[in-house]
């Protein structure tokens, strides 16, 4: 079943693949019903993943490549626990998102919904594999995708930001494969299960430190945590919406995902020794990321911005070594993959419609696009924290976690939630609020089925996990536990 | 009549060759159609050929039959075996190829020939397993490149040729020198023979190195790694470009062909084991290094793919690096070098077969003259994008598989470091290939007449490309036939 679901997307991009150019205007139908499909069995998924045995569930394995002079065995092996099954879920969920906000796509549409669909089979896999050569597969083929999808459908210096974007995840993946082969090599297995048995990397050929710092690179360049973040402004700025939506929403979880399935289950005790490190690392991140909004006069790069201060706290969570934190983390990968990928949807909307994403040239759009401007306010709540909507139990979760290990740290987490309050109403007051400017008189508001459709779905989901959190929470917190347990 | 047997797919190769120039000759020469009835006949007849060479390997395959030939000169193991498959199915490919081009020239039955002639060479270097045969092997592939490469008689085409002659010719001596202190020290001829002496001896350490360091900067040539690359870029950018794919592919895995020979067999066990791995692997750095950082700033593609290719083979030479720097009975290494060699086989065919494509109808071998290619000639365009991110490593094609492999035995030879420096290396590499991905996919053409390759050349990309793809997805076959073929040195 999980197999199913991890390569539906393909299947579906095959289908497009194969069309005949004068039928390229249904691509887009066959990707929303491909991604429909994958989303309910997604959600069936969900629903049905027994909480109360735990664990890993919906295991599917298989030999894939078989040697019989070395321990170089890979395997297809997925499955689902506590952590990965809402991220799967997310990634289902705004799959088919990002293909109904396209569905305005003229340029080339038969590649452009193909290369859509790779993506997301790329990142259900990242999310299902249990093996780390098939993880680390998934984590590069999910390059291809992207790099087209920036460098054609982009707009502004789409060319030099998907060099960017790939480049960077390609550096830091260099050094994670290296890392994944000592693993490999010390165990004699590339079995996430197995390998989080292990426990103790002393007796491997390098310093266990240096095996860590080569597999968590990778994951902090993805995050992206300053100082390895340039890359993220410039790739979201470019970037078609769609693709700003799944980037945000799904592509940077994937650092997030990596850090507590990788680097902190499989070797705790070097996590646990580096816990204040990452906290510095994750404070930095926040107040940079939340004082460069302030200066950004795109609206995309803003948010963009506010991505990363959003993904510092996922880090804060993680360095706190303890259930809660971590917790934390993963519902904040969760609820910021909901806001930020709404964020980006709506800021695209404007952009379609104004053509300028500057702050400075918008002004007064809340009569001329009410429904917009409505839905704007929600994420924005929510992406400031605001109680009753999904970022908050993240954050206090996060904040919950860290206090007692890193205090000073975690109040510097804290400015940056009175950051991102004002750098998010700020924007907000300028560009839907004042005076409304007349050149801005033609401008409509989202009308159509497939733009109100996916807000509304953004939005009850935001709403459904900020009234009552534990429907995911309580997911997230038996996945994280055994970490938790290696870490203390 | 065994013999003869074993060597039945090189024989069938040279068979072909002497049955197209000789009925080449008896065909008319004159009337407007002579190349038109000529064509499809020799064409025809060198496909068959090399179907023929690997039919019969798969023959010796399928028997089981092993052995050694006219008293051990050669040997006809898995390892001889596997790389008759590689240089038969490079060299059909190269002629299905070369079609296009053949039209467009006068020459046919002479440079088919010379196709199935250095293709027996190299098969025959595969299979040597005394100094003699092997060297004779190397003469015979290497002639039949000179002609090869300046056969189009362009002025550019002559440069490479002069240079490649005279450059080769150098590397020979070298070698030659080098396999003359190993005759001189054991006064043997064969591998077996060297290695029991070299095994034994713990005398003349120097005169081994030298002999180490001869032989590799002769076959270094063949490799093509750094220090011994200087001809590649010239040679790749004058010689016709099925030519060059042939080079770039099937010569350069000959060379890695008797290099695990001569290394693994002559020189495996001994006082100067560690010696040579040592140098394999600071070469292997140099190679990748210099071929990636020169490639970055080429602007035509043959030249381009030529200081690519040299970084390739410093990225193979990583497994050779890794069979003796630990344990000279590592077999993860040899078979992670074979691997690589079948898997660089389909990419590099497949890239090369695709540029003879593209610059065939936009009539240029400029990068930026590949703007707006996919808009044009998608699928080609796709054919071609789905070579380059094999070359760079990228799953789901038979680079990733290779690259992880050859990096894992790095790692298990205690190599970290220069698994390190490989992977650094491949992501120097992703800006160059995907610079011509992005001129194809994302720029606009010139003009927007669509374009097809002709059908035999789109069926060799086509084999190249599925093949790639199915070695990625798939890799268990290649990987048993490389570890069977590892054996041998087992």
């Amino acid at each position: 079943m999980l197999t199913l679901a991890i390569f539906i997307p393909l299947i579906g991009a095959a289908v497009i693949a194969v069309l005949p150019k004068a039928q390229e205007g249904s691509a887009k139908q066959i990707a929303a019903v491909t991604t429909a499909i994958v989303l309910s069995v997604a959600a069936y998924l969900f629903i049905d993943y027994d909480r109360g045995a735990g664990g890993y569930q919906f295991l599917d394995s298989t030999t894939w490549l078989d040697s019989s002079i070395s321990d170089f065995d890979l395997n297809y092996a997925v499955g689902l626990d506590g952590l990965s099954l809402p991220l799967v879920l997310l990634t289902a969920f705004l799959g088919l998102v990002s293909v109904l906000i396209s569905w305005r796509i003229e340029l080339r549409p038969k590649e452009y919904f193909a290369w859509l669909l790779v993506l997301e089979t790329s990142l259900l896999g990242v999310f299902s594999s249990l093996d780390l050569v098939l993880f680390f597969l998934f984590w590069e083929v999910e390059l291809i995708p992207m790099y087209f999808l920036i460098s054609v459908w982009g707009s502004g210096n789409r060319f030099y930001s998907a060099w960017k974007y790939v480049l960077y995840t390609f550096f830091g993946s260099a050094f994670m494969i290296v890392g994944i082969l000592t693993l490999g090599f010390t165990a004699g297995t590339f079995d996430v299960r197995e390998l989080a048995e292990v426990g103790s990397f002393d007796d491997a050929i390098i310093p266990a430190w240096s095996i860590f710092t080569l597999l968590s690179i990778a994951f902090l360049v993805k995050m992206p945590v300053v100082p390895f973040h340039t890359w993220l402004p410039d790739a979201h700025t470019d970037a078609p919406t769609a693709v700003s939506v799944m980037l945000a929403g799904v592509l940077l979880k994937m650092g997030g995902y990596g850090i507590l399935r990788m680097s902190f289950s499989i070797m705790p005790e070097q996590a646990a020794d580096a816990n204040l490190i990452f906290a510095i690392i994750a404070a930095l991140s926040i107040l940079y990321g939340a004082m460069m909004t302030l200066i950004q006069t795109d609206l995309k790069r803003l948010i963009a911005y506010s991505s990363v201060s959003h993904m510092g706290y996922v880090l804060l969570g993680a360095s706190s070594i303890g259930v809660v934190g971590l917790t934390g983390a993963a519902m904040q990968m969760v609820t910021h993959g909901l806001i930020t990928g709404m964020l980006f949807a709506l800021v695209g909307m404007v952009y379609d419609r104004g053509h300028t994403r500057e702050i400075g040239q918008l002004r007064g759009l809340a009569t001329r696009m009410p429904f917009i401007t409505a839905m704007m306010l929600v994420a924005g709540l929510a992406s400031l924290g605001l109680p009753a909507l999904a970022g908050f139990a993240a954050e206090v979760t996060v904040f919950l976690g860290t206090f007692e290990r890193h205090e000073a740290l975690a109040i510097c987490g804290v400015v940056g939630v009175a950051f991102a309050a004002g750098y998010i109403l700020w924007a907000i007051q300028r560009v839907f609020w004042g005076e409304p400017d007349p050149k801005w008189a033609e401008l409509t508001d989202a009308t159509e089925w497939w733009e109100r459709g996916p807000l509304i779905a953004l939005t009850a989901a935001i709403v459904a996990i900020g009234v009552y959190p534990a429907w995911v929470m309580d997911l997230l917190r038996d996945g994280v536990a055994p970490i938790a347990e290696k870490l203390a | 009549m065994d013999d003869l047997n074993l060597l039945g797919p090189q024989l069938a190769l040279l068979v072909g060759a002497g049955l197209i120039i000789i009925i080449d000759v008896f065909l008319p020469f004159a009337g407007r159609d002579a190349y038109g009835q000529r064509r499809p006949l020799l064409t025809g007849l060198a496909v068959l050929a090399a179907a023929g060479s690997a039919g019969w390997s798969l023959a010796l395959v399928l028997a089981d039959e092993r052995g050694e030939p006219f008293d051990g000169m050669m040997a006809v193991d898995d390892f001889t075996l596997f790389f008759n498959f590689l240089f038969a199915g490079v060299a059909g490919v190269i002629v299905l190829g070369s079609i296009d081009f053949l039209n467009r020239n006068r020459f046919l039955g002479e440079y088919l020939a010379l196709i199935l002639a250095a293709a027996a060479g190299m098969s025959l270097m595969a299979a040597g397993t005394d100094l003699i045969t092997i060297f004779i092997a190397l003469e015979l592939q290497a002639i039949a490149l000179f002609a090869l490469i300046g056969i189009s008689k362009s002025g550019s085409g002559s440069e490479a040729t002069l240079k490649f002659l005279l450059l080769s010719a150098v590397s020979t001596a070298i070698t030659l020198y080098g396999m003359a202190y190993l005759f001189g020290l054991s006064g043997e001829t064969s591998l077996d023979g060297i290695a029991s002496y070299v095994s034994t001896t713990d005398e003349n350490r120097s005169a081994l190195v030298l002999a180490a360091v001869f032989l590799t900067a002769g076959l270094g040539f063949k490799m093509a790694v750094v220090p011994f690359q200087m001809w590649v870029p010239d040679v790749y950018e004058g010689a016709p470009t099925p030519v060059t794919a042939f080079l770039s592919v099937a010569s350069k895995a000959a060379g890695f062909a008797v290099v695990m020979r001569i290394f693994l067999v002559a020189l495996g066990e001994g006082i100067i084991t560690s010696d040579w791995a040592y140098l394999f692997a600071a070469i292997a750095a140099v190679s990748m290094s210099v071929g990636n950082v020169l490639a970055l700033v080429q602007g035509n593609i043959k030249r381009m793919l030529g200081y690519s290719s040299i970084a390739q083979a410093g990225t193979i030479l990583i497994g050779l690096a890794a069979v003796a720097a630990e344990d000279p009975q590592l077999l993860l290494g040899t078979s992670s070098v074979v691997f690589f060699l079948g898997a660089y086989a389909f990419t590099n065919i497949g890239a090369f077969l695709a540029v003879i494509a593209i610059s065939h109808k936009i009539g240029s071998d400029e990068i930026d003259d590949y703007a707006g290619v996919a808009k044009r000639s998608p699928l080609l365009a796709l054919s071609m994008a789905a070579c380059l991110f094999s070359l760079t490593g990228f799953p789901p094609t038979a680079g990733f598989i290779a690259k992880v492999y050859v990096f894992n035995a790095a790692v298990q030879a205690d190599l970290v470091w220069l698994a390190i420096v490989g992977v650094i290396n491949s992501v120097i590499s992703a800006y160059y290939y995907l610079r011509v991905v992005l001129n194809m996919f994302a720029r606009d053409p010139a003009t927007e007449d669509a374009f097809l390759p002709s059908p035999y050349l789109g069926a060799a990309l086509a084999a190249a490309v599925v093949g790639l793809f199915a070695i990625g997805v798939y890799p268990t076959p290649l990987i048993e036939a490389s570890e069977s073929a590892a054996r041998v040195f087992g």
